[in-house]
């Protein structure tokens, strides 16, 4: 893939949150949030548990409703408005920590099903492009299984597969191997490494931080419902400007 | 200590060997489950005990000492059961008052039921496409048979009766009772508060009240509410009445089982972009349903139990001509419990393969085995 490509470009972001707060009853979750994702950016978004990581990337894709502030996602603004939420899901893929798969349904079916009710593809094109994505994660033999039947890090390529059935632009990644075996996290991460290659623009929340070295364009450091620090990994892990970053990463570097 | 050190180093890992002999096969099976300890070994005697001291009387009751031929009570002399109104009764016990030569309606009927409940029920048929529209068509199909109309003879539904009447009102409550049922329980889990507090009222009252009360609510009190010109069929009435019954108690099965439903489902199913309906169709409802099958199953069969409650409005289902029987005077003291104990077999045989049937398809969905 040419290089020009794969390089973020900062003109015309595709994702604009300006000043988003959000409150789970009393609790201010995310506060004054202002951030701005250039097209094929790979964010990385870390910080101690309960800082507000996964919900500002689950504001996103509004899984969270949020009461102050304008979320824009490739032109289109998030509001209540359910023509907007969903033209929005349809271009933004997620994967979960515990992976959220269809237990039901066959892996191919889990990766069909969006593509064939949200999409209306017809099913032998969805099946077509479920294989190719079952390829690309490399567990197209798989396809007849069930979910259950897999291990942890083949169920995670599975759900990654599935997000990318709906050929989304962005794709959020919340704790995606946090779930997962020790031995199980490279494989995931390997096929996460391949697509931030491939250009896709992503947000991961992870304390991965080799992956964050490898692929990401900037860090972002939250605590406590703000983005403390944000930088491009070198920097980021080699000259952390606040305290609190820097007692972050001598905890989990130790 | 020992000479068995507590770690050895392998030179070459061991091969299989088989189980001994006495863990397995039937001797060991029996060492397992009938002699495992003293209370279990203690509890396999009584229970043989207990099975000698029971099963012989009945099967003398039953068979031995029954007689099987007569054309009233007083030809019943022996000791046992007296069966001999079988041969001229039967026909009550399974058609109730219909009229005779119109049987062959009612048999057409459970005819085609087998393969309409069978494309319902199993997905691996020929013809599969075709089969379900014909189960979609039966309740017409069958309800022209019953009742007549286009060409056929009328037949009111106050000559409905034995068993026959109990599977139609039966059947009609458990295809009913579900969808009513899902959108109840989808209701009470609604956030419009509007519907929430319907669905709720619902359930509440009517599980709230002896099914009884509510038959004799629908067949007297009913039809003051309703405009004098509008006549609801007594059956229907009834039959409207025991679905809504099941379908409050469905409800709750069937909360039941969305509320087991991790909320990533619910999570994941969105990220996609999928609509309400769409998610609780495709993700939520297959689950959810599945999880419930027990309960759901269990639903069914109190419900089809309770169609014998017809008696009130003056139906004789299986059970009806089963008293009916003991009072008539060619068999009154000669037949009692015998005519029970047809009703029961029938009762039975459907009840047993319902729970049959759920078990089959509980192993059938379950996607967790290799």
């Amino acid at each position: 893939m040419p290089e020009a490509e794969t390089k973020p470009t900062s003109a015309d972001p595709i994702i604009r949150i300006a000043g988003l707060n959000k409150w789970f009853g009393a609790f201010h979750a995310l506060r004054d949030i202002d951030l701005s994702v250039a097209r094929r950016e790979r964010i990385v978004i870390c910080g101690p548990s309960g800082s507000g990581k996964s919900t500002l990337i689950r504001c996103i894709n509004r899984l969270e409703e949020y009461q102050e502030g304008k979320v824009v996602v490739d032109g289109t603004e998030l509001t209540h408005n359910l023509k907007n939420i969903d033209a929005i899901r349809r271009e933004v893929g997620m994967v979960f920590q515990q992976f959220n798969l269809f237990p039901h349904l066959t892996v191919l079916d889990n990766c069909t099903l969006a593509p064939i009710w949200v999409r209306r593809m017809p099913r032998a094109d969805a099946e077509a492009l479920a294989m190719r994505y079952l390829e690309r994660v490399k567990i197209p033999e798989q396809a007849g299984k069930y979910p259950g039947q897999l291990s942890g890090g083949q169920q995670q390529r599975v759900a990654i597969a599935r997000s990318l059935c709906m050929e989304p632009r962005i794709m959020l990644f919340d704790e995606p191997t946090s779930a997962l075996d020790p031995e199980m996290i490279k494989e995931v991460l390997d096929v996460m490494v391949d697509l931030a290659e491939s250009g896709m623009t992503m947000l991961c929340v992870t304390h991965e931080m080799g992956f964050a070295r490898q692929v990401a364009n900037r860090v972002i450091f939250m605590d406590e419902g703000q983005i403390v620090e944000q930088a491009p990994p070198i920097e980021f892990f080699e000259n952390p400007k606040s305290e609190r970053t820097r007692l972050f990463l001598s905890q989990i570097l130790h | 200590m020992t000479d068995r050190p507590f770690h050895r180093d392998r030179a070459e890992m061991l091969p299989e060997r088989p189980a001994p002999i006495a863990s397995v096969g039937p001797i060991g099976w029996m060492r397992a489950n009938l002699f495992s300890s003293y209370p279990n070994t203690a509890l396999t005697l009584l229970a043989l005990a207990l099975l000698w001291w029971i099963v012989p009387p009945m099967l003398d009751w039953a068979l031995l000492d029954a007689d099987f031929t007569g054309e009233s009570g007083r030809e019943c002399t022996a000791e046992g059961a007296c069966w001999a109104w079988f041969d001229q009764r039967i026909d009550q016990f399974l058609y109730g008052f219909y009229p005779a030569e119109a049987y062959w309606r009612v048999n057409l009927a459970i005819v085609l039921l087998a393969p309409a409940l069978a494309y319902l029920l199993f997905g691996n048929l020929p013809y599969v496409r075709y089969g379900r529209w014909f189960s979609l068509a039966y309740p017409a199909i069958a309800a022209f048979l019953l009742v007549g109309g286009l060409g056929l003879e009328g037949v009111t539904t106050d000559k409905f009766g034995g068993f026959m009447l109990n599977l139609v009102a039966g059947l009609t409550g458990i295809v009913l009772s579900l969808p009513i049922g899902i959108l109840l329980a989808l209701g009470r889990r609604s956030r419009m508060p509007a519907v929430r507090i319907l669905s709720v009222t619902f359930i509440e009252f009517i599980r709230g009240v002896p099914l009884i009360t509510l038959l004799f609510v629908a067949i007297v009190i009913l039809q003051l509410f309703l405009p004098p010109e509008v006549s609801l069929d007594q059956l229907v009435r009834v039959m409207i009445m025991i679905t809504l019954f099941a379908s409050a108690y469905m409800a709750e099965v069937i909360r039941g089982g969305l509320q087991a439903i991790p909320q990533g489902q619910y999570e994941a199913a969105q990220a996609m972009g999928l609509s309400y309906w769409r998610t609780m169709r495709l993700i939520i409802l297959p689950q959810a349903l599945k999880i419930s099958i027990p309960g759901i199953v269990n639903t069914f069969i109190g419900l089809f139990k309770d169609t014998t409650l017809v008696i009130i409005i003056g139906l004789f289902d299986i059970l009806g001509q089963a008293r009916l029987l003991q009072t008539n005077p060619d068999w009154l003291g000669k037949v009692d419990y015998e005519t029970f104990v047809l009703t029961a077999l029938f009762f039975f045989v459907i009840c047993f393969g319902m729970s049959r049937y759920s078990i089959n398809l509980e192993k059938r969905l379950d996607t967790t085995r290799h």
